[in-house]
């Protein structure tokens, strides 16, 4: 008689939430930018796609079942981590590139440490990074031109993309002493039009991976996350706002403060990755001020990068610095306690 | 006035649409009542009686010598069956008086209401209040009078009645407030007195606007009372969260209100503190609130103490199914039982039965950092990392961390997407510590 009554801790009842409903709503809201790369730049975006999340979700199973440790593919986050490296991808990378990627995101970047919840970098950046790395032919050349648009933007210099015209005409204007004049006048030109090209890199006719191009697109599902809950405002803010102000500072070529930050915000990976990578809850602070002090440090080190590094995006190495910092900023930025001193 | 809330917190259903129109009925006596000698924080009282002895309906059955104490009494008349360890709702085992009832309910004193009562001096009141064994009914249960008797390097200037009733599923002071509002008035009126205090106010959450009308109308010209209504956030009826809505004050870390130069009371005490001083009624009987998805018909009943859950749940129509899970108080904070012969105690504002999808059965998934513990935590802590360290085995540095400022409130075990049972973690952390600390004290 009294051994039917069932005994578990307080709290005896939780909100609605749970980890695969936020990794589904994230995923959900991936899909309106990655119908656009598709209707941008064709089917062989999808076929990139499908083998980037089948890949990753057959290494996770492998992974775990290897491991002897319980399969968790269905929680979504195996899923997730295999689109979000597809969308780092050009859209005519050859698909064992795509495969690749995943392998080493999900092993390296996530299972090696114990699965979902220890991993101390963003698996899906750990795969970009190790392919950008491996194969820097296959992952930075863009071939692809989106359709009904250019692949920078600007009619002038083809193959390439604004950021990688960006940093070809800076390094042009900021030495013109030692470039013929046509070349700095044709530069001069370049950086115009390619300042003025925001609705197209707003709307996403433009040059570059799967799901950098339309932040249109990636803002809608961004909005989404934000009503939702499911990713906070400081990260992305607080990336966003740093990488605007210093670019307006420093990213003019004509002195301090003549930089185009629009430009900067809407090209190349910020997007992406300010709402989607830098917002990976695992490897970010949970702290209110860590977070701000997280997207600030993404900030700059992306600035660093795109103004004065070797590469034209710096997107996805400053958020896999920062999560390395994670720990240490969760360390000295805990609340102060209701209460104390 | 101040802010009407708090950081943090959750906003769990309420749940409180299955009693909240439901008058308070009186629960018929049962033939056998339990009554654990420590219902309260302090001291156990000791027993003053025998097995075999006849006792009457408020006779005092046990007193401790200690001051942290409140005595015990009888709640039914009839004959004592035993003195012995019976189960009580923490859990463990306890000390029990057991009177088998004579179906008289005589009564020590007959109920005569004392006209002087509010001329009486300040410690022939906390007498009273002390002889009645009141204790806090809020669910704390820690003893009136200490409470009300601050050392004299505290300056009290503010009472604060909690009238919140935060938890879901609860409506006892809810009740309480509808059907007795003047006899609350006149316990804290009392409270008023022995503190030498001439500002008060009652916070009451506005789901309950029929009670904060009531309140409104009775101190509408009384200048030294006023009635709060707080924004519905759970645990608005923290003490600590109390007072920093109602008179925007913070607690310190490790302190207490009177730190701060307040005092919080539940309305069910100052209810209880009325009868102890105008009747010298002891504590005997309180509202409970039976409700829950398995209670065929819940209600909201007046319980003699003593009396066992099956006989209360018996009368609310028994329960539903298999397969059910008792909570003794509310959903966020109560404990589960693992029978149903446990007694209703001094604390027990609810009686839930819990079945289905109410089971609320999780698995513990990995923490993935969401941080929205973190985001909900009404004592600015990290649950999470509370949590892990536990987990882990790393005592050291959990004082560190402010793990001794957790209330358990169960927000951050509420709102945790992977189910990992922070509340449950912490207070391991606390009692490691502790030991921990008792260790390395025995040692120095």
């Amino acid at each position: 008689m009294d051994n039917r009554y069932i005994i578990s801790p307080s709290p005896h009842l939780n909100d609605t939430d749970s980890t695969p409903r936020i990794m589904y709503a994230v995923i959900g809201s991936l899909i309106p930018a990655g119908a656009g790369a598709v209707y941008f730049f064709g089917w062989q975006a999808l076929w990139v796609m499908i083998s980037a999340v089948t890949a990753a979700v057959m290494t996770e199973l492998l992974c775990q079942k290897m491991m002897k440790r319980p399969v968790t593919i269905k929680d979504g986050s195996a899923i997730l981590t295999g689109l979000l490296l597809s969308y780092n991808l050009p859209a005519e990378v050859p698909l064992w590139i795509a495969v690749i990627g995943s392998v080493v995101a999900i092993t390296i970047g996530k299972q090696v440490f114990g699965g979902l919840g220890y991993n101390p970098m963003n698996p899906a950046l750990i795969g970009r990074a190790f392919l950008t790395v491996s194969w820097p032919v296959y992952m930075t050349v863009f071939k692809s031109v989106p359709r009904n648009g250019t692949l920078s933007g600007i009619d002038i210099i083809t193959g390439a993309t604004p950021l990688s015209v960006l940093k070809s005409t800076r390094e042009i204007l900021l030495f013109s002493n030692s470039h013929p004049p046509e070349q700095v006048t044709e530069a001069t030109q370049a950086l115009f039009q390619l300042y003025s090209s925001h609705s197209q890199l707003f709307f996403g006719r433009i040059g570059g991976c799967l799901g950098e191009t339309s932040a249109f697109l990636l803002l809608l599902g961004a909005v989404f996350l934000m009503y939702k809950r499911i990713i906070g405002w400081k990260i992305p803010f607080a990336y966003i706002g740093t990488v605007a102000l210093l670019t307006w500072a420093l990213g003019g070529t004509d002195g301090l403060f003549t930089g185009d930050p629009l430009f900067h915000i809407l090209s190349g990976g910020l997007i992406l990755g300010a709402f989607y990578m830098a917002t990976d809850m695992v490897t970010t602070p949970v702290t209110y001020k860590g977070r701000l002090l997280f997207g600030i440090g993404c900030g700059i080190i992306t600035v660093v990068i795109r103004l004065w590094g070797g590469y034209p995006e710096g997107v996805s190495f400053s958020i896999l610095l920062m999560n390395l910092t994670t720990p240490l900023i969760d360390r000295y930025t805990r609340p102060q306690v209701f209460g104390g001193k | 006035m101040g802010q009407k809330h708090f950081h943090g917190g959750v906003h769990p259903p309420a749940n409180k649409h299955w009693t909240e129109s439901k008058q308070t009925e009186k629960a018929p006596l049962p033939e056998e009542v339990i009554i654990p000698l420590q219902q309260h924080i302090g001291a156990p009282a000791e027993p003053l009686v025998q097995k075999g002895d006849t006792v009457l309906t408020g006779q005092m059955i046990g007193k401790s010598a200690k001051y942290v104490s409140v005595p015990v009494h009888a709640t039914v008349s009839g004959t004592i069956a035993a003195i012995e360890n019976r189960p009580h709702p923490f859990g463990l085992d306890m000390l029990s008086v057991v009177i088998r009832s004579d179906g008289e309910d005589r009564w020590k004193k007959s109920p005569e209401k004392d006209p002087d009562f509010l001329k009486l001096s300040p410690d022939d009141i906390k007498t009273r209040i002390m002889q009645a064994g009141i204790a806090g009914m809020g669910g704390a249960s820690f003893p009136t009078h200490v409470k009300l008797s601050p050392p004299a390097t505290k300056v009290i200037d503010t009472i604060i009645l909690n009238g919140a009733e935060c938890e879901p599923y609860l409506t006892a002071d809810h009740r309480l407030m509808l059907e007795k509002p003047k006899e609350i008035m006149h316990g804290l009126a009392v409270m008023m007195r022995i503190l030498n205090v001439t500002n008060a106010f009652i916070g009451i959450e506005d789901n309950k606007p029929d009670a904060i009308r009531i309140f409104e109308k009775i101190l509408r010209k009384n200048k030294k009372i006023k009635v709060v209504p707080l924004h519905v956030k759970y645990p608005q009826g923290g003490e600590k969260q109390l007072i920093k809505a109602v008179i925007n004050r913070v607690v310190p870390a490790g302190g207490l209100p009177m730190d701060i130069g307040c005092i919080v009371h539940n309305v069910g005490t100052a209810f209880s503190v009325y009868e102890a001083v105008a009747f010298q009624k002891p504590l005997i009987e309180r509202i409970v609130t039976v409700t829950g998805s398995a209670v065929r018909e819940p209600k909201n009943l007046l319980v003699r103490i003593g009396t066992p859950f099956h006989h209360v749940i018996g009368f609310c129509g028994g329960l539903a199914s298999e397969r059910i899970k008792i909570i003794h108080g509310g959903p966020m904070m109560g404990i589960s039982q693992t029978t149903d012969k446990v007694p209703v105690i001094k604390g027990t504002s609810g009686i839930l039965a819990l079945n289905g999808n109410h089971l609320s059965l999780k698995t513990e998934s990995p923490c993935i950092g969401c941080a929205r513990c973190v985001d909900i935590c009404p004592m600015k802590l990290v649950p999470t990392q509370l949590g892990k360290l536990v987990k882990h085995n790393r005592i050291e540095t959990l004082d560190k961390m402010g793990i001794m400022q957790c209330m358990e409130c169960g927000c951050c075990g509420y709102i945790c997407p992977a189910k990992i049972p922070l509340v449950q973690y912490i207070k391991l952390g606390k009692a490691l510590w502790t030991e921990r600390q008792r260790q390395q004290d025995i040692r120095a």
